[in-house]
């Protein structure tokens, strides 16, 4: 029967139906499910079909960006479920990011964050015109393995080094690997703030990201 | 809500008019020269002023006005299974490689060689499975096989490794009726193959207005099978043709029109095309550009005579005179097609060409398929699939800018954009750099490997196939060729 609604909440995360992918959710819940098999045998094998079918040129980015919202949204569903059990999402690392202060572009972050979801980790998309001190504390507060800044003007691009600065003030540098991404940005500039990588699109992102937590299979 | 079609038009209807006029005057006088017997009688029988002397023909406007509402306006041609797959029909635009190459272009060695009969199974297999192609044509001449059965070999290849219609044409007045053989033992009868035309046969005028026997001897003998013949009027601007596009067009309208009269005294109502393959003559070097924009002026403007006269068109479009895959094969081939396309021409013929017709390319077919893609997606236009234009999607999004998300994104993305293939290139710089910085060229060449792998040979029941493979056998022992050359494995 379990087995029945996992396979469902999967499909529904790879039709990108965010609303049926809820109530599923829910409807696991309310039986008493474990939210982690929710999670395992749910959403991330829909997600991981939908990677699959991505990757091999049969799905495209609004199937992607659709079934991320689903699962986004069922997972905030599960959240307090996995609170109250004091349950940690096995992923393949916890992520930090979102668009530096003063700009406001939001696209190639969120299909990063998509990205990056879709492929494993646990990603905290902190939006856009995020100040220095907020991606510090986030850092802090999730313990996370990856920050991810992205900057898509030129005259913002000297955020992120800021960024980097503020986490050496904070300590907390060497405690999480720093992506750099945008419009403007190339590998020297990552190089030149001392960045530990540099991606060029969303599904550069996640190779980089899975390289820089030591994920097998790059 | 459908779409504005894009059109182009060269001419003013004033002067589609005089050309036309002037097509009538140049059929007077000079006249056209027709060497050969049949056709001679057949002008004569019905009024034409013949010296039989000179062979040439005087022809008075009414007879070729009476042929040309005797011909059809349009037809179609179907693939093997009986399936309608091109409409000689009103602005239906489709695509077919270019034919009767004499060399391929090697990717492996970047030669110009002549080609063999593992070379055209290859060049057929990779017409099949590409969707562009609403034709396949006879595209280049096997070197291992004796010069007499050129012609008919290629269909015979044609006809075991595709099942899309064929275009072609016959090198000689005797292989045409071999050839009509080979389709009769795929359809059955000639009535079903009349019925039902899988090919059509390319008929050449030699310019400036005459008559070869071979050609005007093809011409009668496709009308008698009612089997569409295609007129390849082609006037070389500024050689064997005024050297003003309208000099062109005026001369090429008069042969095509004698073509018409001739065919249709040989039986009324049976089809055929206003097609050609005229030329600019470039005064440098005295060559033919097929991808000069000139040419394909010349191409646009005959169509739109063709058009006025309630006849289904083709084109000799989609060539380079380069002789390699590079940034001028693009934009020739890219140019030429638009232009033809947009001017509504039936069956645009050129894909894969290079050096002036003379060479076929596998990498540039797949290279051309993509821009005929992109031409075809041009011609679908600008609709309006939302009632309200999407006003109200862009509000709900809001100032959020995420409409990559959106249910309608998903739903219309594919139907308003042509995905490309993986021909071209259009990923970050470092993805290209680590998929080992290819170009077009490059790309080409992998994407024949991945779709020669993809070939699923056709259906064809061993009697038909044991049938064509007689016929094409014994044409060739009358050329003194005891064996044809085998064929790759599974396929005989």
């Amino acid at each position: 029967m379990s087995q029945e609604l996992y396979t469902q909440l999967a499909l529904a995360i790879i039709d990108g139906d965010e609303e049926l992918a809820v109530s599923l959710t829910d409807q696991a819940l309310a039986l008493g499910l474990n939210p982690l098999d929710i999670i395992n045998q749910g959403l991330t094998a829909g997600m991981d079909e939908v990677s699959g079918r991505f990757s091999c040129g049969e799905f495209f980015l609004p199937h992607l960006v659709m079934a991320g919202n689903a699962m986004k949204a069922a997972l905030t569903r599960l959240e307090p479920a996995l609170k109250a059990g004091g349950m940690v999402r096995e992923s393949l690392g916890t992520v930090v990011l979102g668009t530096v202060a003063g700009d406001i572009h939001e696209i190639g972050k969120s299909l990063v964050a998509t990205m990056l979801m879709a492929n494993g980790f646990s990603v905290h998309d902190l939006g856009v015109d995020v100040p220095a001190s907020q991606f510090v504390q986030a850092v802090r507060d999730t313990g996370a393995d990856l920050l991810g800044l992205s900057a898509l003007l030129t005259t913002t691009m000297s955020a992120q080094r800021k960024v980097i600065e503020e986490l050496a003030e904070a300590g907390l540098r060497d405690r999480v690997k720093v992506m750099v991404g945008g419009a403007p940005v190339s590998a020297q500039w990552a190089q030149q703030i001392e960045a530990d990588g540099y991606a060029e699109d969303a599904v550069g992102a996640v190779a980089l990201a899975r390289r820089l937590v030591g994920a097998a299979g790059d | 809500m459908t779409a504005m079609r894009p059109t182009l038009k060269l001419l003013d209807d004033a002067l589609v008019e005089r050309i036309i006029a002037g097509g009538f005057e140049l059929l007077q006088d000079p006249g056209v020269k027709v060497h050969n017997r049949q056709g001679l009688a057949l002008l004569a029988d019905a009024g034409a002023d013949v010296d039989l002397a000179t062979g040439v023909a005087h022809i008075p406007s009414r007879l070729v006005e009476q042929s040309l509402r005797a011909a059809p306006s349009s037809f179609a041609l179907y693939a093997a299974d009986g399936t309608l797959a091109v409409r000689y029909a009103e602005d239906h635009v489709h695509f077919d490689p270019g034919s009767s190459a004499v060399n391929i272009l090697d990717a492996g060695t970047g030669q110009h060689r002549r080609p063999t009969t593992a070379d055209y199974v290859r060049y057929a297999q990779l017409t099949q499975v590409l969707p562009a192609y609403d034709a396949i044509s006879t595209a280049f001449v096997c070197s291992d096989v004796v010069e007499g059965i050129g012609d008919l070999y290629r269909l015979y290849l044609s006809l075991l490794y595709s099942t899309k219609p064929v275009v072609t044409g016959a090198f000689g007045i005797d292989t045409l009726h071999v050839m009509v053989d080979l389709l009769v033992a795929e359809a059955g009868s000639l009535e079903a193959l009349a019925a039902r035309p899988r090919a059509v046969f390319d008929v050449c005028p030699s310019p400036p207005l005459l008559w070869s026997d071979l050609a005007c001897q093809n011409l009668i003998d496709l009308a008698r099978y009612a089997i569409p013949a295609q007129l390849v009027s082609m006037p070389l601007a500024g050689s064997t043709a005024p050297v003003t596009l309208v000099g062109a067009l005026v001369q090429h309208t008069a042969e095509s029109m004698s073509g018409v009269t001739i065919h249709q005294l040989a039986n009324p109502g049976a089809p055929l095309v206003w097609g050609g393959a005229p030329a600019i003559t470039d005064m440098r070097f005295g060559s033919t550009p097929m991808g000069a924009i000139e040419t394909a002026m010349i191409d646009a403007a005959y169509a739109q005579v063709g058009q006025r006269l309630g006849l289904p068109t083709h084109a000799y479009l989609g060539s380079t005179d380069g002789k390699v895959i590079d940034a001028q094969a693009g934009f020739e081939s890219g140019m030429s097609m638009l232009v033809g396309a947009l001017a509504g021409i039936n069956m645009i013929s050129g894909a894969g060409m290079l050096d002036f017709l003379r060479a076929q390319s596998l990498e540039k077919l797949v290279v051309d398929a993509e821009i005929i893609l992109m031409v075809k997606r041009l011609l679908r236009g600008v609709d309006s699939p939302d009632q309200d234009l999407g006003i109200s999607l862009i509000r709900l999004v809001g100032h959020h800018g995420q409409f990559l998300g959106q249910k309608h994104t998903r739903d219309w993305f594919a139907h308003q954009q042509h995905i490309p293939s993986a021909v071209m290139d259009r990923g970050s710089l470092m993805a290209w750099q680590t998929s080992g910085a290819q170009d077009t060229a490059a790309r080409a060449r992998d994407r024949v490997r991945g779709l020669l792998a993809s070939y699923q040979p056709r259906p064809l029941p061993g009697e038909v196939r044991r049938a064509l493979r007689q016929i094409t056998q014994r044409a060739a022992r009358q050329f003194g060729m005891e064996h044809l050359p085998p064929l790759p494995e599974g396929a005989d």
